[in-house]
């Protein structure tokens, strides 16, 4: 190199360094903020990333609450109370699909064999990651709310029940990214990871109360809608931005999103340290 | 060799990966003595990145052992990470970052403070001619800037021992020589280096010792002298105006030149090691007082492709390796998946 200011000092010969052949928790949560700071700059750097927790909750309030707002509640301003938390948590939860498909595109590229060959804590990559991405569920929580106030929305539980509300959302939603970064793990492309992950996630936010009530259902589709954690996730959070008040169903939302880190969490790790 | 009080930095035995039918590693031993810059030789596909691989515990070894100053590869791999720096023949950098972030991150990883890691950024940025183009991102670097500034990540934390995968292919001339300078300057401070090339020229500039690889094979190893006192200084290619001279040619130049053709009948095709080019006349006289007519003569430097078929008696070939290469990829690529 033409600038050769600095002299490197000397190398400590191998033979002499003492070392140890484990990872302790203190570096694996150091290692771990040093990924999640990586994944918050690269939200920085290519902020067209965050189309889908900026311009998509925008679109899908307004959209909705023009569609379906006469029908439902007879007029779109009488509906926002019922489909904001619904909108805020069908996006959020969409928005934890990314995490598996960028985990995926990240596996993917010449870095990962770097830091496959620093001596840091297996583990930090993936956790690094799904760390950074509940910016992004904050994002779109923020957003959804901020579009919803613009078009006349009021919501009775005041800041600290909207506050709340975006916290659960976004408890769930970081829940919920295990799947999909369990399959970000064990699939092949990220086109695949994100085909599964919208298969699953459609039904299960479509099939519950987030848009309509389940009254005016089928029996066989309300009981569905009824069971489906979405349903009272989506319910946990009108309570919240209603009342401002949390009853049992937020605990069933925290329950449900508990059991699903249970499950997901050891299978994705599992996995992940068997490839990484 | 200076191998008496602190050993070796890298003893490999019997190395072997397969990727499918094909063993893209098979049975590799390496002896790399602390403080030597070792040249591993060889094309593509036969087998560098593989073994480079394994050795930095990207890859587990199917058979054989590896140790890197005295510690398993496959039992202690969190020490041995703690030991090697690797670059790697296609810069493993985070594309969406600057330099500078690049560094930052890295230095981090290796539990640096956030000042700390600033700091060695700048310094390393500043060492390595890409201080100007810190805050750019990785994206519009030029290869050679990749390059540099994936050696510079590899040497934050200093390790004793490293891999570079090919550190010049596909550099152009002058980029190449500088970056031969910086690897010269990071062995003046006690590093070991491990470096694979497919250019004979860049063993021969760098390396005390050189181990040549073939299909997953060492064909052979030794010092640069040694290497191409076997090569020869340079070799003669002769293309003959008549093929069905090829063997009466063969003989008239081994008895000339005193070492064995190699011969590739389809071209009509010679091509000999020469340490005495003078003789070059000699054996122009002959051929003619034989009745042999001469096509085309030239002299030059030996190439890989001569090492080659000095050593293995084929030369490269060339649709077999990028099968294995291929294969090879795809299953670092899976294992990383």
């Amino acid at each position: 190199m033409t600038t050769a200011t600095v002299t490197p000092a000397l190398i400590i010969p191998g033979a002499e360094r003492s070392l140890k052949n484990s990872v302790g928790l203190g570096q694996t949560l150091s290692n771990s903020f040093a990924m999640a700071w990586r994944g918050l700059l690269k939200i920085k750097r290519t902020p067209e990333q965050l189309f889908d927790v900026t311009f998509q909750p925008i679109l899908l309030t307004v959209m909705f609450t023009y569609i379906f707002g006469g029908a439902i509640a007879g007029t779109p301003e009488d509906y926002l109370p019922f489909i904001v938390p619904g909108i805020l948590v069908q996006t959020v939860i969409m928005t934890s699909v990314v995490t598996g498909v960028q985990l995926r595109e990240d596996m993917t590229k010449g870095v990962f064999d770097r830091f496959r060959s620093f001596p840091i804590a297996r583990v930090a990559p993936l956790a690094g990651a799904l760390l950074a991405d509940t910016v992004r569920y904050a994002i779109a929580s923020l957003v959804t709310f901020a579009t919803a106030l613009v078009m006349g929305y009021r919501p009775d539980g005041g800041l600290a029940g909207v506050l709340l509300a975006s916290v659960l959302v976004i408890v769930s939603a970081w829940s919920l990214s295990w799947i999909f970064a369990f399959f970000g793990v064990i699939a092949r492309s990220a086109g695949a990871v994100q085909g599964i992950s919208l298969m699953i996630l459609f039904p299960l936010t479509f099939l519950s109360n987030a848009f309509v009530p389940a009254s005016t259902m089928p029996d066989w589709l309300a009981w569905f809608v009824s069971v489906n954690p979405v349903s009272h996730l989506v319910t946990a959070t009108r309570e919240l931005t209603t009342t401002g008040a949390s009853g049992v169903e937020v605990w069933v939302a925290l329950a449900a999103s508990a059991a699903v880190v249970a499950v997901f969490a050891p299978l994705t790790v599992r996995a992940y340290m068997r490839k990484a | 060799m200076t191998t008496s009080t602190t050993g070796w930095a890298v003893e490999a035995e019997g190395l072997v990966k397969a990727f499918g039918d094909t063993r893209a590693v098979d049975g590799v031993d390496l002896h790399v003595p602390t403080g030597s810059v070792y040249g591993v030789l060889g094309p593509n596909g036969a087998g560098k990145t593989t073994t480079i691989s394994m050795l930095a515990t990207l890859l587990r070894p199917d058979a054989g052992s590896a140790r890197v100053f005295g510690h398993d590869v496959v039992r202690e791999p969190q020490i041995v990470r703690q030991l090697v720096g690797l670059t790697g023949q296609y810069a493993s950098l985070d594309e969406a970052l600057s330099g500078v972030e690049n560094l930052v991150l890295f230095s981090r990883l290796q539990g640096c403070s956030r000042a700390g890691a600033r700091r060695k950024a700048a310094e390393l940025l500043e060492e390595f001619g890409l201080a100007d183009a810190a805050k750019k991102p990785v994206t519009q670097y030029s290869g050679g800037m990749r390059r540099r500034l994936d050696l510079a990540a590899s040497l934050i934390a200093q390790p004793p021992l490293m891999f570079l995968d090919e550190p010049t292919t596909g550099l152009d001339p002058r980029t190449r020589a500088r970056m031969w300078q910086t690897i010269r300057r990071l062995v003046a401070t006690g590093s070991t280096v491990l470096l694979t090339t497919q250019y004979l020229d860049e063993a021969d500039q760098l390396a005390d010792r050189i181990a040549v690889i073939d299909h997953g094979r060492v064909v052979a190893e030794g010092t640069n002298e040694e290497l191409k006192a076997s090569v020869g200084e340079s070799s003669l290619h002769l293309r003959l105006v008549d093929a069905d001279d090829l063997d009466d040619a063969s003989v008239a130049l081994e008895r000339v030149l005193g070492a064995r053709p190699a011969v590739s009948p389809e071209a009509g095709r010679l091509t000999a090691p020469i340490q005495n080019a003078d003789r070059v006349t000699d054996l122009l006289v002959t051929l003619r007082e034989s009745g042999i007519r001469v096509a085309e003569m030239s002299v030059s430097k030996p190439t890989l492709d001569e090492v080659f078929l000095t050593v293995t008696g084929h030369g490269v070939e060339p649709d077999q390796m990028d099968d294995v290469d291929a294969e090879a990829s795809a299953a670092l690529e899976g294992s990383r998946a």
